[in-house]
């Protein structure tokens, strides 16, 4: 059986209800869907901000990305995956990236929406500027916490 | 072949993208970093730490050792800063 992926950078907005919808559909095996919706925060690095600007890599984000899914379902047993990534130019408070992880149980659902997320942060080709009052605009540096966060995946056993 | 620039390492050079023949003695990913870093003090300053810079080769992450002959595109860019 062939587990449904969606993969989709677009930069429209996504509803995590319609979404979610569209993965489990009426698949009634699956017993948990995980989502993580990661947003645009109005400050960054203590500093106000009036939006962020993504920018990536077309074809590579989706290959990267398709990658970590693939990795995703070697690991655990998974009845579905969604990741939608939006790019271009984004408000506070609204949507940047959506993660669903759909299972049988919720551990599976909890860890592979992690691992996901982990990868999309430090292996995905994109990257963040924002724009500060006053028109300043600034590339957003590379956090090491989520170097760290990724790596912990290299060892983990399953 | 095609060397593609994202983030500030794009804005720094003020290209996108560019067609290029490296001279032979240009082997790795660092050696085409070193190469691209003397051609002008645009590419100097987009380069000035070099041990930050990422790479993919036909859009799959490399690291700077990686040996580019046969590559079609070679992409230059700073640490990611998705999700």
């Amino acid at each position: 059986m062939t587990v449904p992926v969606t993969i989709r950078l677009q930069r429209d907005d996504f509803d995590l209800a319609t979404e979610n919808a569209r993965l489990t559909g009426a698949d009634t095996t699956i017993g948990a869907v995980v989502s993580f919706v990661g947003r645009c925060r109005g400050d960054e690095d203590g500093h106000a901000i009036s939006a962020l600007t993504l920018e990536h890599y077309p074809g590579m984000a989706e290959a990267e990305i398709a990658r970590h899914v693939e990795e995703a379902l070697a690991r655990w047993p998974l009845k579905g995956v969604t990741v939608i990534h939006r790019y271009g130019r984004i408000a506070p408070g609204d949507n940047i990236v959506l993660v669903l992880t759909a299972s049988s149980h919720r551990q599976a659902a909890f860890a592979a929406a992690e691992f996901l997320m982990d990868y999309l942060k430090t292996r995905a080709p994109f990257w963040k500027s924002d724009e500060r009052q006053g028109g300043d605009r600034t590339w957003i540096d590379a956090r090491e916490a989520d170097d760290d966060a990724a790596a912990r995946w290299d060892s983990a056993a399953h | 072949m095609k060397v593609l620039y994202f983030a500030w390492v794009r804005e720094r050079i003020g290209k996108a993208e560019e067609t290029l023949e490296p001279p032979a003695a240009v082997r790795t990913v660092g050696d085409l970093i070193a190469w691209l870093a003397s051609r002008g003090e645009e590419y100097a300053h987009a380069f000035e730490r070099p041990q930050v810079i990422r790479a993919a080769i036909d859009q799959t992450h490399v690291r700077a050792d990686t040996a580019i002959a046969g590559a079609r595109e070679i992409a230059l860019f700073p640490p990611m800063t998705g999700g």
